[in-house]
């Protein structure tokens, strides 16, 4: 299946991409869409354990399971205001 | 009006929308980008935002702000690109039919934008930039 993950700021500047399209397998969770996206993009990784996760524009767990054409944002700290 | 863009933000037209004639009290707040952080003269902040989710993230504290205070109407509207110093970020207004609700649910916009909204600020300084808020090691924290 097809996943549409989309960087934003810091990520966006590492991974060189604001918007990409990953092929992961089925039953895969955030997290190891993102371990797979470090393998694709090495610079990502340092990034890690900051991150929340975004699904269909929805805070999630990183264990969360994904689906066929999910959007998918890490969110690096936000600092609106 | 919960919105974010990329013109230069309007604290009237805000004000316009929340007026109600309900409403005793009208609290505002605009942040302003300063020009000086932790001892960096910062020249310009860039800002930004996951646009569909940061104005899902803008309602969403909206009508929180609505079960905890009685309150009448509210409008936030976050800036995007390029903000020079002086220039309004984010402008916030609530009316209320007393004046306490208002000033708490303004208060309590602007401090939840700064933890959940998905809206990011680079800041531009003399001899570099840094995005606000990766360059220390936050724990990160779900939750919800």
């Amino acid at each position: 299946m097809k996943v549409k993950v989309k960087f934003f700021a810091i990520l966006r500047e590492r991974a060189g991409a604001g918007e990409i399209m990953k092929e992961i397998g089925e039953g895969s969770t955030v997290i190891e869409l993102w371990d797979a996206l470090t393998r694709d993009y090495p610079k990502l990784a340092p990034a890690r354990m900051h991150l929340l996760y975004a699904v269909n524009q929805n805070y999630v767990a990183p264990d969360h399971v994904l689906h066929d054409q999910d959007e998918v944002v890490f969110v690096p700290p936000v600092s609106g205001g | 009006m919960f919105r974010v863009t990329q013109e230069p933000l309007n604290l009237q037209a805000l004000v316009d929308y929340v007026t109600d004639p309900e409403a005793g009290a009208i609290v505002t707040f605009i942040g302003t980008t300063r020009n000086h952080n932790e001892g960096r003269r910062v020249i310009s902040l860039d800002y930004e935002a996951y646009p569909e989710m940061a104005e899902k993230e803008l309602k969403r504290l909206g009508e929180e702000a609505k079960r905890r205070w009685k309150i009448q109407r509210m409008a936030i509207v976050h800036r995007v690109g390029r903000v020079e110093i002086t220039e309004p970020s984010v402008v916030i207004a609530v009316a209320a039919a007393h004046r306490d609700d208002a000033f708490q649910a303004c208060r309590f916009a602007i401090e939840e934008i700064k933890k959940s909204v998905p809206i990011w600020k680079k800041e531009v300084y003399e001899g570099g930039e840094i995005w606000i808020g990766t360059q220390s090691g936050q724990p990160f924290n779900l939750s919800k």
